[in-house]
Order: structure tokens, then sequence, then C-alpha cells
């Protein structure tokens, strides 16, 4: 509709102005600006005659109104009784929680696969194309379904729970593991881990320093290593090595102690990282196999260990070309975790949707999602290219 | 210093043989798989994790499994069962692959699927490529529509709420490819645009869709769709949603094809324009022939993604291959074998996704031939 009115005006003077790609081009765009703005304002009007039709208000006023269903999962203390606004960010956190732990682990994991589909042992490199092949072949949530069955039908109820590893049980209401127990000297541990890591950032800088001003190299790495494990360590004894773990109790009906994973979230990590893992593991090798075999040998021409190559020599340049689609990867994993909604893990599209099935405010709900999605993706490109610019080749 | 000997007797004409054990089944052994001590351990590591794992799966999967039962209770002992329960997937095939279709018509939705994998097998043949393709899938598409449809030649009508299981599936991944794809083309060449309006527009399209999940603009087509509609017009429930993903592919397309577009050298668009073709001539004669054919490989990777990616239709509830699984196992004779009927749907789409992907593979180092050094 909109279409048909903006047309006709434009015609006749694209044929008057025919020599002047100027001024043709503004004219183009004019006609598209035209067009878009007349169907989104076509499109605002009939939402909003539709929601004055059905008495739906609009805005986010909703937020503060009391939620009034509960949540299983939520990092910070939450109850029905708290505002849909409260419920939102819940359902945030745990989404970014999700997503931060599926992304470390689909890298580990990834990596080693990539490697091993480039081993020179013939079994891990069969193993590792099978895996391959047969996982990023299947959709995301046909796994996740599949893992949240065998969750649920192939794991025991709790009184029959599989006893994993000592203190480690299975059952169908997900993981239970011991936790060490709540010491005061945790926290200066943890102070002395940050302490250990800043010396170990102040070592490197002056090994890296010393090193271009004499040529004498220092095992910055392994000296970090030692600073950021040892220095926590000397606190643990200090105080006299507290270790008491806080082991699970198998009860008739109930675990008592431990800490618990649920089985949605477990079947919703495992999942996003089996199935990205597969594509990383694509990418880790590629990546690899790009860096031509003559930088290989130079590097051990000039007499560089392999470890001093591979850290070096074949990294640095692996990884410009592992990084670009790598972030496509990490923004996969974001927005794949709102397949969750699927398996019922709460995270902020399943607790939008319910919501939006409370209030009835699609608009404000699908919005929120979108806005939310969008930050999320925005955050993890502006800081992959930081990345991806720091380790680009520099060029004149 | 043994190839030196090696090399010196040879000279004087005596023969001699690689030691035995680097040659043969034994050096290929001593070779891949005990190379070196880390070579060692992987090796007894993958092992470990073989015999740990695959007799247990083929024992549950084959040896203890039951294949003929009128219920799961016949599958196992008393709610322990040691093996699968294929005899499921044996009562309830039909419903998994063609839902709630009327069961006596069923013939039809088979057809579909049939002319479906016969229109992929023709895509492959490079003989059909271009308008003989075109007019082969555009017959393909209209018998489709009349099969699914029917209201004709003595088929009874079936609306599209009826429509379900891997015909829906399928439908639903080849209508969004192939409305996906123009605008994709439309996308790609309005970002790459001299005019700043339209490349601006264009370039907001894309990064806002790529930046959200599917599920979110799947909920803007069930939810919202309706409410930005003129009162009284209603759009079918599958419309909405193939909706949703025609335009959630065509923003990754647009990205794909703006690769192949960057690929091509800028002397083809001065020899065009030298040639003195206007911009949609250079564009459909001389620009997207090439830039679309280096791309293909990428293409045939983006369906993959359609077609996996259409799986989360169910979430609207739009019954797809996976929503029929979902329900077959809801049925209280066949309680708790939902793992076997994710397995068999999990088949069904890696058959679909493994020889695509294969192909894709193939084509690339096929169509690299003349670039290959």
């Amino acid at each position: 509709m909109a279409v048909d009115t903006a047309r006709p005006g434009v015609r006749p003077s694209r044929t008057a102005f025919y020599n002047d790609p100027t001024i043709r081009a503004i004219l183009y765009q004019v006609a598209v600006v035209v067009t878009v703005v007349a169907v989104g304002w076509y499109l605002f009007h009939n939402l909003t005659t539709n929601m004055a039709r059905q008495g739906i208000a609009s805005g986010f006023g909703f937020l503060n109104r009391e939620a009034a269903f509960a949540i299983g999962e939520h990092l910070i203390d939450y109850s029905p009784a708290d505002t849909y606004g409260r419920a939102l960010l819940v359902g945030l956190l745990n989404t970014l929680y999700v997503s931060v732990i599926a992304i470390v682990l689909a890298t580990i994991w990834g990596t080693i696969l990539g490697i091993a589909r480039i081993s020179s042992n013939w079994i891990v490199r069969k193993l590792a194309l099978v895996y391959v092949e047969i996982f990023r072949n299947i959709p995301l949530l046909l796994q996740l379904f599949l893992w949240w069955a065998i969750l649920r039908e192939v794991t025991p109820p709790l009184r029959d729970a599989w006893n994993l590893l000592p203190g480690v049980w299975i059952s169908k209401q997900g993981l239970i593991y011991p936790m060490p127990k709540a010491d005061p000297a945790h926290l200066w541990i943890g102070l002395a881990f940050l302490v250990g890591v800043v010396a170990a950032v102040v070592v490197h800088r002056w090994a890296r320093q010393r090193q271009a001003a004499t040529g004498q190299p220092f095992p910055s790495i392994w000296a970090g290593v030692g600073l950021i494990v040892g220095i926590p360590l000397l606190v643990w004894l200090a105080f006299g090595a507290p270790l008491v773990f806080d082991v699970p109790e198998k009860g008739r009906f109930r675990f008592t102690g431990g800490s618990e994973i649920s089985p949605e979230f477990t079947a919703l990590v495992f999942g996003l990282v089996v199935y990205t893992a597969a594509f990383i593991a694509e990418i880790v090798r590629g990546g690899i196999q790009a860096v031509p075999w003559g930088q290989t040998e130079s590097a051990a021409a000039v007499g560089l260990t392999r470890t001093q190559a591979l850290r070096l020599v074949l990294l640095p340049q692996a990884l410009r070309i592992i990084v670009p689609p790598m972030t496509s990867q990490y923004l996969n994993i974001a927005k794949n975790s709102s397949l969750a909604v699927g398996i019922g893990y709460p995270d902020i599209v399943n607790i939008a949707n319910t919501t939006m099935n409370q209030t009835g405010q699609s608009v404000e709900g699908i919005a929120i999602i979108m806005a939310v999605y969008l930050t999320i993706s925005l955050s993890i490109s502006l800081f992959m290219n930081w990345y991806n610019k720091r380790i680009a080749l520099v060029e004149r | 210093v043994a190839e030196l000997a090696h090399n010196g007797r040879a000279l004087v004409g005596e023969e001699v043989k690689p030691p035995a054990a680097s040659t043969g089944a034994l050096g290929w052994v001593r070779k891949n798989l005990f190379g070196s001590v880390g070579n060692t351990i992987l090796t007894l590591l993958a092992a470990w994790f073989l015999v740990a794992t695959v007799p247990d799966f083929v024992s549950w999967a084959f040896l203890k499994a039951t294949w003929v039962a009128k219920s799961v209770r016949e599958c196992g002992v008393e709610d322990v069962r040691e093996g699968a329960c294929w005899a499921f997937i044996g009562e309830k095939w039909r419903f998994i692959l063609f839902g709630r279709f009327p069961f006596a018509e069923q013939w039809r939705p088979v057809l579909v699927c049939l002319v479906f994998v016969a229109l992929f097998l023709a895509s492959t043949n490079r003989r059909l490529w271009g308008r003989p393709l075109v007019v082969v899938w555009l017959g393909g598409l209209v018998i489709n529509g009349l099969l699914m449809w029917g209201g004709i030649v003595g088929m009874t009508f079936v609306p599209t709420e009826l429509w379900s299981g891997l015909p829906l599936t399928l439908v639903l991944a080849v209508i969004g490819m192939s409305f996906a794809f123009p605008l994709g083309i439309v996308l790609a060449l309005g970002r790459r645009s001299h005019m700043p309006a339209v490349r601006s527009l264009c370039v907001a399209y894309i990064e806002l869709i790529r930046g959200v999940p599917l599920i979110s603009l799947l909920f803007m087509a069930t939810q919202m769709l309706p409410l930005f509609l003129p009162s009284g017009v209603t759009i079918d429930k599958l419309l909405r949603a193939q909706i949703a993903i025609i335009l959630f592919a065509a923003a990754y397309l647009a990205e794909v094809i703006r690769a192949g577009l960057q690929s091509l050298p800028k002397g083809q668009y001065e020899a065009a324009s030298a040639l003195g073709l206007s911009y949609w001539q250079a564009t459909r004669l001389i620009v997207l022939p090439q830039a679309l054919a280096a791309v293909i490989p990428a293409l045939v990777n983006s369906f993959i993604g359609i077609f996996k990616d259409t799986t989360l239709v169910l979430i609207v509830s739009l019954f797809d291959l996976l929503m029929t699984a979902n329900n077959a196992t809801t049925d209280p004779l066949w309680r708790g074998t939902s793992t076997e009927a994710y397995i068999f749907v999990a088949a069904v789409f890696w058959v679909f996704c493994f020889f695509m992907s294969k192909y894709s593979q193939m084509l690339e180092v096929d169509l690299n031939k003349g670039r290959k050094r």
C-alpha cells in the first residue's frame, strides 16, 4: 500500500534527471527511506490500535508488579513475591552464567578435539573425526532433548543414585558434589591469588624488558605459574591447611550437604559444549593447518625448541585465522543458550516467555529479549574485535 | 647414516629391504599408534575409552534391545530396561515421520519427501545448474504443494495445522531458503551500495537479526505479528513461523553473498561499466553469476544450518519432526522412550545433514580446481 503511493512520485523525476547519477541516487534513497518509514508507521499504527482494542496497556510498568511464579535456579535471592523486573534479572544472570561456562568449556574441549583431529595418532585422529561428524550434523535442540532425556530416563532415582567418584553422585535430581566448607582462610587465599596474578604480570613484564635489553631469557611462564599457585598455597599452609569438605551424605529421600547442579543446567551446558566444540575443533584444525610447514622448519632452524616454536611462531599465526570464526561461535553459544526454554532452564527467554503469557505484554517482553541479546552480542563482538586487533599482523 | 649406507649398497647392486618393523601392518601400527611414549599413552587412553563405551552401547542398542513389543512394559522387567525399546519406533515411526497428517492419506507426505530428495539429488547434477534447475524446482514445489494441500483429483483437503513431521521440516527449510535467498541478495547488494541511506538500512537489518536468537523472531512472528496486522486479517500459524525463518535466514545469507561479492576483483565491475552496462545489467550478467558461484559451498552450509534450525519451531508448537517425536513419547503405553525417539530423529537429521555437508566439501574442492596451484 505504502509502496504504491511512493513509487509513482519517483518515476517521472527519474526520467527527467536521467543523466545525473547523484540526483538519481538521492531520489532512490528518498524513495527507499519513505517506503520504510511508511511501512513502519503503518505497522506501528496497527499495533497501537490493536493494543488499544484488546485493552493491553503498553509500557514497562508491569516490571514493578509481583511476578508470582517460582524460579528453580537463581544466582541472586528470588521469591515469587518479587517483581517481574527481578525475575527477568534472574533470567539474565542465568543466561550469562550458562553462556560464560559453556564458552570456556567449549573452547577447551574444542581445542583439544581440533588438535586431536591432526594428531599423528591414527586412533585419536579417527575418534575426533567421528565425534565432529556426528555432533555437528544433529540439530542442537534435538541434542539438548537427548541429553535431557538420558538424564531423566537412564539415570536412577535419587534413592539409587550412582556414585561416580567418591562424594560425587548422579541421579534424576542432578549432579551432587562435595564443596570445601567455608573457612575464614578462603578470603585470604583468594586475596593471595590476586596478589600472585599481579606479581606474575610484573615478573613477565620485567623479563620481557630484560630480554629486550640484554638478550638474557627468563622462564617467566613457570615463574608466573609458581607465583599464582605458590602464594595462595603458602597462605593456606599458614592457616594450618584447613581442608574440610562438605561431603554429600545420602539420606533416604534427599542428600544433605554438598552442592547440586540441576539436570536442566547439566543438559544445557553439556549440549552447548558438545555441539559447539565440534565446530570449534574444525576452526582450530583449519587455523593450525593454514600455517605453512616451512614455518615449523624455520623455527627449528633458528634453534627454537618445540614449545618455543609453538608459542612464538605457530600459535600467533594460527590465532590470526582462528579468532574471527571463533567470535561467531561464541556469539552462537550466547544465542543458542536461549534454547534453554525447550528443556525448562530458567534463562531470560524462558522467564520473558512466562512473563508475556501472564501479563500479555508480548511487545515489551520480546523487546527485552532482543535488547538483552543485542547487548550480549555487541559486547562479545567488541571484546573479540579488540583481541583480534591486538594479535593482528602489524603492517605498514 | 642408514640412508647413506643404503645408497652405497644399492650402488653395488645389492638390494637392501627396509627393516621388517617399518613396513606392512606392523610398521603402520608402530608409526601410527606407538610412535612415541606420548603416542602410546594416547593410544591406550583411546582404547580404554572405546572398551569402556562401545560394548555397553552395543549391548544397549542391539544385544539387549527389544524389537517387537506391544508396549514399553514388554521391553523390560518392572520398569528396569537393560536395552533399547526399538519396538516403540516400529510402532510409532509413521506418527514420528508424518505426525497428524490423516493416516489414510499418508502416501502423500511420503511422496512429498521423495520429491524433495529427488530435487536435492537433481541439484547435484551440474549440467542442470541454471535455468533448467529453477524450472525443475518450481515444478517440484508445485507438485509438493498440491500433494500437501490436496483438495483436487480426489485428494482430501489437508489444512496446514495438520502438516507435520519430516515433510513440515523439509517445507520450512526449503521454502525458507528459497525466499531468503533473493532477499539475501538484495540485502548484500544494499550493504555494498554507495548510497548511505540504503547501506545503513541494510547494515541495521543484518546486524539486528544476526544479533538475536531465532527464538525471539519466532516469538515475534507468533505473538506480535497478529498485532501488526489490521484487524480482521489473520495469517496461518505455519506461514508466520515460515516468515520468521525467512527473515532470519536472509540476514545470514546476505553475509555469505557479501563475501562472494567482495571476492570479485574490482576489474570486473570496471569492465562491466566500460562495456556500457547499467548497474542492474552489470549485477545480473557479470557480478552475481561470479559472486554466487564462489560461495555455493557456503550456501549449502547455510542451508544445513537452516535445516537444523527449523527444529526451533516446536517451541511455538508447530509439529515438526522433533515435536512429533516428543508427542509420540507421551503415549501412556510407551512412557520413558524419549531416548529411543530422539536417537531415531537424530539419525534422520544426521543422514540429511551429513550428506549435504559432504557434498558441500566435495563441491568446494571441485569448484576450486581452476584456482588451485
